[in-house]
C-alpha cells in the first residue's frame, strides 16, 4: 500500500495555480494582437506602444518586435509609470515610482497603444489616461491587454485582448513574464 | 519616515530609494507640463526664519510640481516680528490644516523641536549649525550622477566647517554611501572635538588644501571637491585675519583649479562668495556642477515631499 502522502494530495497543491496560458499561448496571443493593431491602424506609421509598469513594459517590447518583423521597420515603443496618478495613492504607504520614457518622437498626434498585462478594475488605465494628458495629446489612445479578467469598476474596455478570462473576484490571476519573473505563464488560483 | 530632520533619520536603503525617485522626478523638469498629481489636496508650508533663495524656491517649486498647495511664511512680515514665539507661530499655521512643514531656523535643533509640537510632516531645511539634510542628499545625488557609485570615491570638503550644517549633513550622507571624505579648514574654522568625531566616523582632516588637492593627503587624489561658503553672518569673532588671507590658504583659486583633473566635479551649495572661497575661474569652469546642484535639489526635494506626503501618512516609507 502506498504511503498516504503519495495518494492524498496536499491541500495546498489542489488549490495551487492552474495554468491558463503557457509560453506558446502567450506568444500566439501577442502575435494576434500585433496583427490586429496593424490591421486596425493600417500599418505601423504613427503607432506608439506604451507599456505600463511593471509587466506591460516587456509586453509592449514583444509586440513591437513582432510588428517590426511583419512590417520590416521599427515601431516606437516606450514605458509609462502611473504611480503618481493612482486614485489609491493616499490609502497606502508611499509606493515606489518608476521611470516614464517616451520614444523620441513623443506622443502628440500619434496613435498610442497602452499595453498592460491584466485588465481588472480599470483604475490603472484611468490613471494612465490622466498621465498621458500631462505628456501630450495623442491622436487616439487604444488599449491592449494580455488578459481581461472582468470586474470593471470604471467605464473602460480593451481594444485588443489576448485572452478573456472570466474569474471570481476572490481568484488571483498572475502573469509571469520571462523578462521579469524568468518564465512565461498566466495562472489563476 | 515621518519627518526628515537629519540624515540620521534615513537608512542607506532610504537614501538610494530617494535617489531613484529623484531620477524619475528629474525627467519631469524636461516636460512641457511640469505637473504630477501625487500631492493634490496636500498643503505644504515653507517657514523660513532665515534668508534663502534656492532652498525656499526649490521647495516651493517641488511642492507645486507635485500639485500641493504651497504657502511661504518668512520671519520678516510674519507675527514673529511682533514677538510671537516659534511654538505659537508653528501651532497657528498648523491649525489651518497643514500636511507638511518645511522649516529653516537659525537655532540648531529647531526642526526637531517643531516636529514634537505638530502632526504635520516636518522637513528640516537647515537648522542653525546642525543639519541641512536635503542639501546633503542633493550633493550626493549630483556626485553620484557624475561618478557613478560613491563607494570608495574620495570627496574633499573645504571651508568654514565650524558654521556649516551642510558639512555636518554631508559627512553622514557621504560616509553612509561609502565615500572617503577629507575635510579641509583653517584651524580656527575646524570644529572643536572633530578629532574624536573623525576617528569614529572614519574621515580625514587636514589644514593643507594644496596637499589634499595634489593628492598627497591620506586619501590620495580627490574625485570631487565641495567648497563651502564662508558664513560671515554666523561669525562673531575673527576667524581669519583678512579675506585675502583666507583665499590664499583655502580658496579654490585658478592655480588650485589647475591641480584638479578636468573631470573632477566642483560643488558649492551656494550662495557663492566669488573671489573669497571660490574664484570665478573655478565657479564657471566646465567641471563646476553648481547649477546642476540646483536642478538636482529640485528633484531631491520632490522625492522627499513625495515620500513624506503622498502615501498614507500614518505608514512609513515603502
Amino acid at each position: 500500500m502506498p504511503a498516504p502522502d503519495e495518494t492524498v494530495p496536499d491541500p495546498a497543491t489542489v488549490r495551487a495555480d492552474r495554468t491558463v496560458l503557457d509560453a506558446r499561448d502567450i506568444s500566439r496571443a501577442l502575435t494576434r494582437i500585433s496583427h490586429e493593431l496593424l490591421e486596425r491602424n493600417k500599418g505601423a506609421t504613427d503607432l506608439v506602444l506604451l507599456g505600463l509598469h511593471t509587466r506591460g513594459v516587456p509586453l509592449a517590447k514583444r509586440i513591437a518586435e513582432k510588428i517590426a518583423a511583419v512590417e520590416g521597420a521599427p515601431v516606437a515603443v516606450g514605458e509609462l509609470d502611473v504611480t503618481m496618478y493612482r486614485d489609491d495613492l493616499r490609502s497606502q504607504p508611499t509606493r515606489r515610482a518608476h521611470k516614464t520614457a517616451l520614444p523620441p518622437g513623443g506622443i502628440d498626434e500619434k496613435v498610442v497603444v497602452l499595453v498592460d498585462d491584466v485588465l481588472f478594475s480599470g483604475r490603472t488605465i484611468r490613471a494612465a489616461l490622466d498621465a498621458l494628458a500631462d505628456l501630450g495629446r495623442p491622436g487616439a489612445v487604444r488599449l491592449a491587454v494580455l488578459v481581461d479578467r472582468g470586474h470593471r469598476e470604471l467605464p473602460i474596455r480593451a481594444d485588443h485582448v489576448g485572452k478573456n478570462l472570466p474569474s471570481a473576484l476572490a481568484e488571483r490571476v498572475s502573469v509571469r513574464l520571462a523578462e521579469v519573473d524568468g518564465t512565461d505563464e498566466v495562472t489563476i488560483s | 519616515m515621518k519627518h526628515l530632520l537629519s540624515i540620521d533619520d534615513l537608512t542607506t536603503d532610504d537614501i538610494h530609494e530617494l535617489f531613484e525617485t529623484a531620477a524619475d522626478m528629474h525627467d519631469v523638469q524636461g516636460r512641457e507640463v511640469k505637473k504630477l498629481p501625487a500631492l493634490r489636496g496636500r498643503t505644504v508650508v515653507n517657514m523660513f526664519f532665515e534668508d534663502s533663495t534656492r532652498t525656499r524656491s526649490s521647495f516651493e517649486i517641488a511642492g507645486k510640481w507635485l500639485s500641493a498647495d504651497v504657502i511661504n511664511v518668512s520671519a520678516k512680515g510674519s507675527s514673529t516680528s511682533k514677538g510671537e514665539s516659534l511654538r505659537d507661530t508653528v501651532l497657528t499655521v498648523c491649525a489651518m490644516g497643514v500636511d507638511g512643514l518645511v522649516i529653516r531656523h537659525p537655532a540648531s535643533g529647531a526642526a526637531l523641536q517643531v516636529s514634537q509640537w505638530v502632526d504635520a510632516a516636518v522637513v528640516n531645511a537647515g537648522d542653525g549649525m546642525h543639519e541641512h539634510p536635503t542639501q546633503a542628499l542633493l550633493d550626493a545625488y549630483t556626485l553620484q550622477r557624475h561618478l557613478g557609485s560613491l563607494e570608495g570615491r574620495h570627496v574633499a570638503i573645504v571651508g568654514d566647517l565650524t558654521h556649516s550644517r551642510v558639512f555636518r549633513s554631508n559627512i553622514q550622507c557621504l560616509t553612509r554611501l561609502g565615500a572617503r571624505v577629507t575635510v579641509v579648514a583653517p584651524p580656527t574654522l575646524m570644529p572643536s572635538g572633530i578629532g574624536a568625531w573623525s576617528a569614529a566616523a572614519g574621515f580625514e582632516t587636514s589644514y593643507d588644501l594644496d596637499e589634499v588637492l595634489r593628492g598627497a593627503g591620506a586619501h590620495g587624489a580627490a574625485d570631487a571637491v565641495m567648497m563651502l561658503r564662508v558664513q560671515r553672518e554666523r561669525m562673531s569673532g575673527a576667524f581669519f585675519p583678512s579675506p585675502r588671507e583666507y583665499t590664499v590658504g583655502y580658496g579654490l583659486t585658478r592655480d588650485r583649479l589647475a591641480l584638479l583633473k578636468p573631470d573632477v566635479p566642483i560643488c558649492h551649495p551656494g550662495p557663492m562668495n566669488r573671489g573669497l572661497e571660490i574664484a570665478a575661474d573655478a565657479a564657471d569652469a566646465a567641471q563646476s556642477v553648481v547649477l546642476e546642484q540646483v536642478s538636482s535639489g529640485l528633484a531631491i526635494r520632490m522625492a522627499v515631499l513625495y515620500h513624506l506626503l503622498a502615501g498614507d501618512t500614518r505608514g512609513g516609507m515603502a
